[in-house]
Protein backbone atom coordinates (compact mmCIF):
# COMPACT_ATOMS: atom_id res chain seq x y z
CA UNK A 1 0.00 0.00 0.00
CA UNK A 2 1.37 3.40 -0.98
CA UNK A 3 2.15 6.16 1.57
CA UNK A 4 1.34 9.42 0.81
CA UNK A 5 2.05 12.50 2.74
CA UNK A 6 -0.47 15.03 1.61
CA UNK A 7 0.78 19.21 2.93
CA UNK A 8 -2.19 21.31 2.45
CA UNK A 9 -3.58 24.10 4.92
CA UNK A 10 -7.01 23.40 3.73
CA UNK A 11 -8.77 21.10 6.50
CA UNK A 12 -11.71 20.66 4.07
CA UNK A 13 -9.11 19.40 0.55
CA UNK A 14 -7.47 17.02 3.59
CA UNK A 15 -10.79 15.30 4.40
CA UNK A 16 -12.45 15.41 0.80
CA UNK A 17 -9.15 14.46 -1.10
CA UNK A 18 -7.51 12.56 1.75
CA UNK A 19 -10.88 10.67 2.51
CA UNK A 20 -10.80 9.61 -1.49
CA UNK A 21 -7.79 8.51 -1.39
CA UNK A 22 -7.91 6.41 1.56
CA UNK A 23 -10.85 5.21 0.04
CA UNK A 24 -9.08 4.02 -2.69
CA UNK A 25 -6.81 2.06 -0.08
CA UNK A 26 -3.95 4.36 0.15
CA UNK A 27 -2.18 5.15 3.52
CA UNK A 28 -2.65 9.35 3.75
CA UNK A 29 -0.68 11.29 6.32
CA UNK A 30 -1.44 14.61 6.86
CA UNK A 31 0.68 17.87 7.24
CA UNK A 32 -1.08 21.22 6.97
CA UNK A 33 2.40 23.31 7.10
CA UNK A 34 5.84 22.38 5.68
CA UNK A 35 7.93 21.93 9.47
CA UNK A 36 5.17 19.31 10.39
CA UNK A 37 5.49 17.88 6.82
CA UNK A 38 9.73 17.62 6.88
CA UNK A 39 9.30 16.48 10.31
CA UNK A 40 7.18 13.38 9.14
CA UNK A 41 9.65 12.74 6.30
CA UNK A 42 12.30 12.70 8.49
CA UNK A 43 11.11 8.91 10.49
CA UNK A 44 8.76 7.67 7.91
CA UNK A 45 8.79 6.35 4.22
CA UNK A 46 6.93 7.99 1.91
CA UNK A 47 6.16 6.97 -1.77
CA UNK A 48 4.56 10.27 -2.83
CA UNK A 49 3.97 14.05 -1.81
CA UNK A 50 1.39 16.13 -2.57
CA UNK A 51 2.19 19.78 -1.97
CA UNK A 52 0.39 22.74 -2.19
CA UNK A 53 2.43 25.84 -3.13
CA UNK A 54 0.70 29.00 -1.09
CA UNK A 55 1.44 26.91 2.94
CA UNK A 56 1.77 29.42 6.26
CA UNK A 57 5.62 29.43 6.93
CA UNK A 58 7.55 27.50 4.85
CA UNK A 59 6.44 28.15 1.21
CA UNK A 60 5.73 24.80 -1.28
CA UNK A 61 8.40 26.10 -3.19
CA UNK A 62 10.83 26.17 0.03
CA UNK A 63 9.80 22.42 0.74
CA UNK A 64 9.99 21.53 -2.64
CA UNK A 65 13.82 22.72 -2.50
CA UNK A 66 14.59 21.16 0.67
CA UNK A 67 13.43 17.78 -0.37
CA UNK A 68 15.20 17.61 -3.92
CA UNK A 69 18.44 18.84 -1.46
CA UNK A 70 18.32 16.24 0.75
CA UNK A 71 19.95 13.07 -0.94
CA UNK A 72 17.36 10.84 1.23
CA UNK A 73 14.46 12.46 -0.03
CA UNK A 74 15.10 13.52 -3.82
CA UNK A 75 14.06 10.78 -5.42
CA UNK A 76 10.35 11.25 -4.21
CA UNK A 77 7.91 11.82 -6.30
CA UNK A 78 6.14 15.32 -5.70
CA UNK A 79 2.95 16.41 -7.16
CA UNK A 80 2.43 19.82 -7.26
CA UNK A 81 -2.29 20.77 -6.32
CA UNK A 82 -2.08 24.38 -5.56
CA UNK A 83 -4.55 27.08 -7.60
CA UNK A 84 -1.48 29.11 -8.61
CA UNK A 85 -1.75 28.63 -12.47
CA UNK A 86 1.06 30.91 -13.49
CA UNK A 87 3.17 29.97 -16.56
CA UNK A 88 6.10 30.97 -14.43
CA UNK A 89 4.91 29.14 -11.04
CA UNK A 90 4.34 25.99 -13.61
CA UNK A 91 8.12 26.34 -15.01
CA UNK A 92 9.72 27.02 -11.92
CA UNK A 93 8.32 24.22 -10.10
CA UNK A 94 9.13 21.44 -12.72
CA UNK A 95 12.85 22.93 -12.93
CA UNK A 96 12.93 22.28 -9.17
CA UNK A 97 11.95 18.91 -9.71
CA UNK A 98 8.09 18.47 -9.43
CA UNK A 99 6.93 15.46 -11.01
CA UNK A 100 3.04 16.97 -12.30
CA UNK A 101 1.69 20.49 -11.68
CA UNK A 102 -2.18 20.58 -10.96
CA UNK A 103 -4.54 23.31 -10.54
CA UNK A 104 -7.08 21.82 -8.47
CA UNK A 105 -10.18 23.60 -9.79
CA UNK A 106 -9.37 22.13 -13.16
CA UNK A 107 -9.21 18.26 -11.76
CA UNK A 108 -12.08 16.40 -9.92
CA UNK A 109 -10.74 14.09 -6.70
CA UNK A 110 -11.15 10.85 -8.87
CA UNK A 111 -9.10 12.81 -11.66
CA UNK A 112 -6.64 13.99 -9.30
CA UNK A 113 -6.67 9.94 -7.69
CA UNK A 114 -5.67 8.76 -11.46
CA UNK A 115 -3.03 11.03 -12.17
CA UNK A 116 -1.54 9.65 -8.29
CA UNK A 117 -1.46 6.29 -9.91
CA UNK A 118 -0.01 7.18 -12.71
CA UNK A 119 2.98 8.47 -11.15
CA UNK A 120 3.03 6.24 -8.74
CA UNK A 121 3.54 3.68 -11.86
CA UNK A 122 6.10 5.06 -13.74
CA UNK B 1 -22.47 58.49 -37.55
CA UNK B 2 -19.05 58.90 -38.34
CA UNK B 3 -19.25 62.55 -37.46
CA UNK B 4 -20.77 62.28 -34.30
CA UNK B 5 -18.03 59.68 -33.16
CA UNK B 6 -15.71 62.71 -34.58
CA UNK B 7 -17.47 65.13 -32.29
CA UNK B 8 -17.12 63.16 -29.31
CA UNK B 9 -13.43 62.81 -29.58
CA UNK B 10 -13.08 66.53 -29.37
CA UNK B 11 -15.97 66.47 -26.80
CA UNK B 12 -12.94 66.79 -23.75
CA UNK B 13 -15.85 66.84 -20.99
CA UNK B 14 -17.13 63.48 -21.67
CA UNK B 15 -13.97 62.13 -22.73
CA UNK B 16 -12.82 63.34 -19.33
CA UNK B 17 -15.80 62.05 -17.50
CA UNK B 18 -15.46 58.70 -18.71
CA UNK B 19 -12.06 58.44 -16.87
CA UNK B 20 -13.62 59.82 -14.04
CA UNK B 21 -10.56 61.99 -12.99
CA UNK B 22 -11.08 65.93 -12.12
CA UNK B 23 -10.75 68.25 -15.22
CA UNK B 24 -6.93 68.78 -13.50
CA UNK B 25 -5.89 65.93 -14.05
CA UNK B 26 -7.19 64.62 -17.43
CA UNK B 27 -4.86 64.25 -20.17
CA UNK B 28 -7.20 65.56 -22.74
CA UNK B 29 -8.03 68.61 -21.30
CA UNK B 30 -4.75 69.53 -20.46
CA UNK B 31 -3.48 69.22 -23.44
CA UNK B 32 -5.97 71.01 -24.81
CA UNK B 33 -4.66 73.62 -22.51
CA UNK B 34 -1.62 73.29 -23.32
CA UNK B 35 -2.53 73.64 -27.18
CA UNK B 36 -3.99 77.38 -26.03
CA UNK B 37 -1.09 78.31 -24.47
CA UNK B 38 1.23 77.77 -27.01
CA UNK B 39 -1.09 79.57 -29.60
CA UNK B 40 -1.89 82.13 -27.38
CA UNK B 41 2.02 82.64 -26.34
CA UNK B 42 3.22 82.54 -30.04
CA UNK B 43 0.80 85.09 -30.93
CA UNK B 44 1.53 87.51 -28.10
CA UNK B 45 5.31 86.94 -28.73
CA UNK B 46 4.82 87.70 -31.99
CA UNK B 47 2.54 90.69 -31.21
CA UNK B 48 5.02 92.11 -28.63
CA UNK B 49 8.21 91.41 -30.92
CA UNK B 50 6.99 93.07 -33.80
CA UNK B 51 6.10 96.79 -31.65
CA UNK B 52 9.97 96.09 -29.19
CA UNK B 53 11.73 94.88 -32.20
CA UNK B 54 14.46 96.90 -30.60
CA UNK B 55 14.34 95.49 -27.41
CA UNK B 56 15.80 91.40 -28.19
CA UNK B 57 15.87 91.47 -24.05
CA UNK B 58 12.30 91.46 -23.92
CA UNK B 59 11.95 89.34 -26.52
CA UNK B 60 14.12 86.71 -24.97
CA UNK B 61 12.62 87.09 -21.96
CA UNK B 62 9.08 85.95 -22.89
CA UNK B 63 10.20 83.14 -25.35
CA UNK B 64 11.95 81.90 -21.59
CA UNK B 65 9.13 82.24 -19.59
CA UNK B 66 6.77 80.42 -22.51
CA UNK B 67 9.02 77.69 -22.49
CA UNK B 68 9.16 77.08 -18.81
CA UNK B 69 5.11 77.74 -18.43
CA UNK B 70 4.75 74.80 -21.59
CA UNK B 71 7.43 72.39 -18.93
CA UNK B 72 5.43 72.55 -16.34
CA UNK B 73 2.56 71.49 -18.13
CA UNK B 74 4.25 68.55 -20.08
CA UNK B 75 5.16 67.75 -16.32
CA UNK B 76 1.26 67.84 -15.02
CA UNK B 77 0.57 65.99 -18.13
CA UNK B 78 2.87 62.85 -18.22
CA UNK B 79 1.83 62.90 -14.49
CA UNK B 80 -2.03 62.63 -15.38
CA UNK B 81 -1.22 59.53 -17.87
CA UNK B 82 1.38 57.66 -14.78
CA UNK B 83 -1.92 58.26 -12.54
CA UNK B 84 -4.29 56.72 -15.20
CA UNK B 85 -1.50 53.92 -16.41
CA UNK B 86 -1.12 53.12 -12.50
CA UNK B 87 -5.23 52.99 -11.99
CA UNK B 88 -4.78 50.90 -14.84
CA UNK B 89 -2.43 48.50 -13.43
CA UNK B 90 -4.06 48.34 -10.39
CA UNK B 91 -7.27 47.24 -11.46
CA UNK B 92 -5.80 44.68 -13.60
CA UNK B 93 -3.44 42.88 -9.98
CA UNK B 94 -6.82 43.33 -8.42
CA UNK B 95 -8.50 41.00 -10.87
CA UNK B 96 -5.94 38.56 -10.88
CA UNK B 97 -5.76 38.44 -7.04
CA UNK B 98 -9.28 38.14 -6.48
CA UNK B 99 -9.52 35.45 -8.91
CA UNK B 100 -6.55 33.63 -7.32
CA UNK B 101 -8.49 33.95 -4.00
CA UNK B 102 -11.71 32.96 -5.10
CA UNK B 103 -10.36 29.66 -6.57
CA UNK B 104 -9.72 28.40 -2.87
CA UNK B 105 -13.33 28.14 -1.90
CA UNK B 106 -14.08 26.91 -5.62
CA UNK B 107 -11.79 23.64 -4.74
CA UNK B 108 -13.12 23.44 -1.97
CA UNK B 109 -16.48 23.24 -3.36
CA UNK B 110 -15.79 21.03 -6.17
CA UNK B 111 -13.68 18.62 -4.44
CA UNK B 112 -16.69 18.30 -1.92
CA UNK B 113 -19.98 17.68 -4.36
CA UNK B 114 -17.31 15.20 -5.67
CA UNK B 115 -17.05 13.58 -2.35
CA UNK B 116 -20.63 13.42 -1.98
CA UNK B 117 -21.48 12.42 -5.53
CA UNK B 118 -18.87 9.65 -6.39
CA UNK B 119 -18.88 8.86 -2.85
CA UNK B 120 -19.76 5.89 -0.16
CA UNK B 121 -22.32 7.57 1.71
CA UNK B 122 -25.05 7.56 -1.53
CA UNK B 123 -27.55 10.20 -1.90
CA UNK B 124 -31.28 10.00 -3.09
CA UNK B 125 -32.21 10.83 -6.20
CA UNK B 126 -33.84 13.88 -5.47
CA UNK B 127 -30.29 14.58 -3.39
CA UNK B 128 -28.19 13.98 -6.67
CA UNK B 129 -30.00 15.92 -8.85
CA UNK B 130 -29.78 19.25 -6.86
CA UNK B 131 -25.56 18.13 -6.51
CA UNK B 132 -25.60 17.90 -10.28
CA UNK B 133 -27.03 21.64 -10.36
CA UNK B 134 -24.73 23.11 -7.77
CA UNK B 135 -21.61 21.20 -9.72
CA UNK B 136 -22.47 23.01 -12.92
CA UNK B 137 -22.73 25.97 -11.11
CA UNK B 138 -19.16 25.23 -9.53
CA UNK B 139 -17.93 24.81 -12.88
CA UNK B 140 -19.41 27.60 -14.68
CA UNK B 141 -18.00 30.10 -11.58
CA UNK B 142 -14.84 27.97 -12.28
CA UNK B 143 -14.97 28.83 -15.80
CA UNK B 144 -15.47 32.60 -15.40
CA UNK B 145 -12.41 32.92 -12.83
CA UNK B 146 -9.95 31.21 -15.07
CA UNK B 147 -11.31 33.93 -18.16
CA UNK B 148 -10.71 36.75 -15.39
CA UNK B 149 -7.18 35.42 -14.65
CA UNK B 150 -6.51 34.33 -18.50
CA UNK B 151 -7.91 38.46 -19.39
CA UNK B 152 -5.59 39.59 -16.20
CA UNK B 153 -2.81 37.81 -18.23
CA UNK B 154 -3.63 39.30 -21.42
CA UNK B 155 -3.74 42.39 -20.03
CA UNK B 156 -0.09 42.47 -17.98
CA UNK B 157 1.09 40.59 -21.18
CA UNK B 158 2.50 37.71 -19.22
CA UNK B 159 -0.03 35.39 -21.18
CA UNK B 160 2.91 32.76 -22.20
CA UNK B 161 1.72 30.28 -24.69
CA UNK B 162 3.30 26.83 -24.47
CA UNK B 163 5.10 26.36 -28.18
CA UNK B 164 4.45 21.98 -29.43
CA UNK B 165 3.26 20.39 -32.14
CA UNK B 166 -0.72 20.47 -32.47
CA UNK B 167 -3.07 18.96 -35.16
CA UNK B 168 -6.23 21.44 -34.77
CA UNK B 169 -8.54 18.38 -36.56
CA UNK B 170 -7.42 16.76 -32.76
CA UNK B 171 -8.53 19.83 -31.22
CA UNK B 172 -11.49 20.35 -33.04
CA UNK B 173 -12.54 16.45 -32.45
CA UNK B 174 -11.59 16.91 -29.03
CA UNK B 175 -14.07 19.84 -28.43
CA UNK B 176 -16.91 18.18 -30.64
CA UNK B 177 -17.22 15.21 -28.47
CA UNK B 178 -16.39 17.06 -24.74
CA UNK B 179 -19.67 19.30 -26.05
CA UNK B 180 -21.77 18.64 -28.92
CA UNK B 181 -24.47 16.97 -26.54
CA UNK B 182 -25.18 20.24 -25.35
CA UNK B 183 -26.18 21.16 -29.82
CA UNK B 184 -27.74 17.38 -29.35
CA UNK B 185 -30.05 18.97 -26.47
CA UNK B 186 -30.86 21.88 -28.53
CA UNK B 187 -32.18 20.31 -31.52
CA UNK B 188 -28.78 21.98 -33.50
CA UNK B 189 -27.55 19.66 -36.41
CA UNK B 190 -23.45 19.77 -36.97
CA UNK B 191 -21.95 19.30 -40.14
CA UNK B 192 -18.10 18.49 -40.75
CA UNK B 193 -16.06 19.42 -43.43
CA UNK B 194 -12.50 18.14 -42.21
CA UNK B 195 -10.01 17.75 -45.03
CA UNK B 196 -7.67 14.87 -44.57
CA UNK B 197 -3.74 15.22 -43.65
CA UNK B 198 -3.49 18.83 -42.67
CA UNK B 199 -0.18 19.75 -41.28
CA UNK B 200 0.60 20.04 -37.72
CA UNK B 201 0.68 24.01 -36.51
CA UNK B 202 2.84 25.39 -33.84
CA UNK B 203 0.57 26.15 -30.63
CA UNK B 204 -0.35 26.05 -27.26
CA UNK B 205 -2.81 22.89 -27.06
CA UNK B 206 -4.62 24.08 -24.02
CA UNK B 207 -5.12 27.63 -25.26
CA UNK B 208 -6.02 26.55 -28.71
CA UNK B 209 -8.62 24.60 -27.78
CA UNK B 210 -10.16 26.81 -25.60
CA UNK B 211 -10.67 29.05 -28.06
CA UNK B 212 -11.97 26.57 -30.43
CA UNK B 213 -14.06 25.76 -27.82
CA UNK B 214 -15.31 29.32 -27.33
CA UNK B 215 -16.31 29.86 -30.92
CA UNK B 216 -18.06 26.36 -31.04
CA UNK B 217 -20.14 26.92 -28.17
CA UNK B 218 -20.99 30.47 -29.11
CA UNK B 219 -22.01 28.96 -32.18
CA UNK B 220 -23.90 26.69 -30.13
CA UNK B 221 -25.76 29.81 -27.53
CA UNK B 222 -26.44 31.89 -30.25
CA UNK B 223 -28.95 29.97 -32.44
CA UNK B 224 -32.85 29.90 -31.69
CA UNK B 225 -34.39 26.64 -30.95
CA UNK B 226 -33.32 24.68 -33.94
CA UNK B 227 -30.66 24.96 -36.51
CA UNK B 228 -27.06 23.98 -38.01
CA UNK B 229 -23.80 24.34 -37.53
CA UNK B 230 -21.40 23.75 -39.93
CA UNK B 231 -17.51 23.56 -39.24
CA UNK B 232 -14.66 23.25 -41.89
CA UNK B 233 -10.88 22.81 -41.36
CA UNK B 234 -8.97 23.43 -44.38
CA UNK B 235 -5.72 23.44 -45.76
CA UNK B 236 -4.95 26.48 -47.30
CA UNK B 237 -1.39 27.55 -48.84
CA UNK B 238 0.90 27.63 -45.74
CA UNK B 239 -2.36 28.11 -43.21
CA UNK B 240 -4.68 25.69 -41.83
CA UNK B 241 -8.26 27.73 -42.06
CA UNK B 242 -11.15 27.21 -39.08
CA UNK B 243 -14.68 28.58 -39.93
CA UNK B 244 -17.46 27.92 -38.41
CA UNK B 245 -20.78 28.70 -39.76
CA UNK B 246 -23.98 29.08 -38.02
CA UNK B 247 -28.05 29.79 -38.43
CA UNK B 248 -27.75 31.57 -35.25
CA UNK B 249 -29.33 35.18 -34.34
CA UNK B 250 -26.30 36.96 -35.98
CA UNK B 251 -25.19 40.29 -34.65
CA UNK B 252 -26.06 43.39 -35.74
CA UNK B 253 -24.02 45.78 -38.05
CA UNK B 254 -23.53 48.28 -35.34
CA UNK B 255 -22.19 46.25 -32.73
CA UNK B 256 -19.14 44.01 -35.32
CA UNK B 257 -16.76 46.50 -34.48
CA UNK B 258 -16.66 45.89 -30.92
CA UNK B 259 -17.01 42.27 -31.09
CA UNK B 260 -13.69 41.39 -30.09
CA UNK B 261 -13.56 43.86 -27.32
CA UNK B 262 -13.37 42.96 -23.77
CA UNK B 263 -16.53 42.80 -21.83
CA UNK B 264 -18.63 43.55 -24.73
CA UNK B 265 -21.66 41.61 -25.54
CA UNK B 266 -24.31 42.45 -28.69
CA UNK B 267 -28.09 43.51 -27.40
CA UNK B 268 -29.19 40.64 -29.52
CA UNK B 269 -26.61 38.53 -27.50
CA UNK B 270 -27.67 39.79 -24.52
CA UNK B 271 -31.28 38.98 -25.52
CA UNK B 272 -30.88 35.53 -26.74
CA UNK B 273 -28.71 34.42 -23.65
CA UNK B 274 -28.28 36.34 -20.51
CA UNK B 275 -25.13 34.44 -19.95
CA UNK B 276 -21.39 34.67 -20.75
CA UNK B 277 -19.04 37.68 -19.65
CA UNK B 278 -18.06 39.18 -22.71
CA UNK B 279 -14.77 37.48 -22.51
CA UNK B 280 -14.95 34.99 -24.87
CA UNK B 281 -13.91 36.31 -28.38
CA UNK B 282 -11.34 38.93 -26.44
CA UNK B 283 -9.51 35.58 -25.62
CA UNK B 284 -10.03 33.91 -28.82
CA UNK B 285 -8.11 36.39 -30.70
CA UNK B 286 -5.54 37.19 -28.19
CA UNK B 287 -4.67 32.93 -28.51
CA UNK B 288 -5.13 32.94 -32.47
CA UNK B 289 -2.60 36.28 -32.41
CA UNK B 290 -0.17 35.27 -30.22
CA UNK B 291 0.02 31.96 -32.24
CA UNK B 292 0.69 34.42 -35.18
CA UNK B 293 -2.88 33.65 -36.72
CA UNK B 294 -5.51 35.89 -37.74
CA UNK B 295 -9.23 36.08 -36.65
CA UNK B 296 -12.09 37.38 -38.26
CA UNK B 297 -15.39 36.85 -38.81
CA UNK B 298 -19.00 37.59 -41.09
CA UNK B 299 -22.61 38.23 -39.76
CA UNK B 300 -25.46 38.90 -40.89
CA UNK B 301 -28.04 39.90 -38.01
CA UNK B 302 -30.61 37.06 -37.64
CA UNK B 303 -29.52 34.91 -40.37
CA UNK B 304 -26.19 33.99 -38.38
CA UNK B 305 -22.44 34.16 -38.21
CA UNK B 306 -19.12 32.99 -39.50
CA UNK B 307 -15.96 33.01 -37.45
CA UNK B 308 -12.95 32.12 -38.76
CA UNK B 309 -8.99 31.92 -37.80
CA UNK B 310 -6.04 30.72 -39.91
CA UNK B 311 -2.90 29.53 -38.70
CA UNK B 312 0.68 28.97 -40.04
CA UNK B 313 1.09 25.30 -40.25
CA UNK B 314 4.62 24.04 -39.30
CA UNK B 315 5.59 22.81 -42.44
CA UNK B 316 4.85 26.55 -44.13
CA UNK B 317 7.69 28.24 -41.83
CA UNK B 318 11.23 28.71 -42.02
Amino acid sequence: MAKILFIEDEAALQKTLGGRLKEKGFEVTAALDGETALNIIKSTKIDLILLDLILPRKSGFEILRELKENAETKDIPVIILTNLENMKDIEQAMEMGATTYLVKTNYSLDEVVEKIKATLEK
Amino acid sequence: MKSKGFLKELNIFYQCKQYDVPLFECPQFLFMAMGAVIILTTVASYLIGARYIVDLELVVLIVVVVTSILLVLAFIIMKSFERLAEANRMKTEFVSIVSHQLRAPLSNLRWGLDALITGKEGVTDTQADYLEILKENTARMTKMISDLLTVSRIDQNSLNLAEEEVSVEDLVNQVLNENKFYAEATNIKIELNIEKNIPPVSADPIQLRLAIENLFNNSIKYIKEKGVISISLLKKGNNVLFEIKDSGVGIPEIDQKHIFKKFFRSKNALRQETQGTGLGLFICKSIIEKTNGKIGFTSQENEGSVFWFTLPLKTGQK
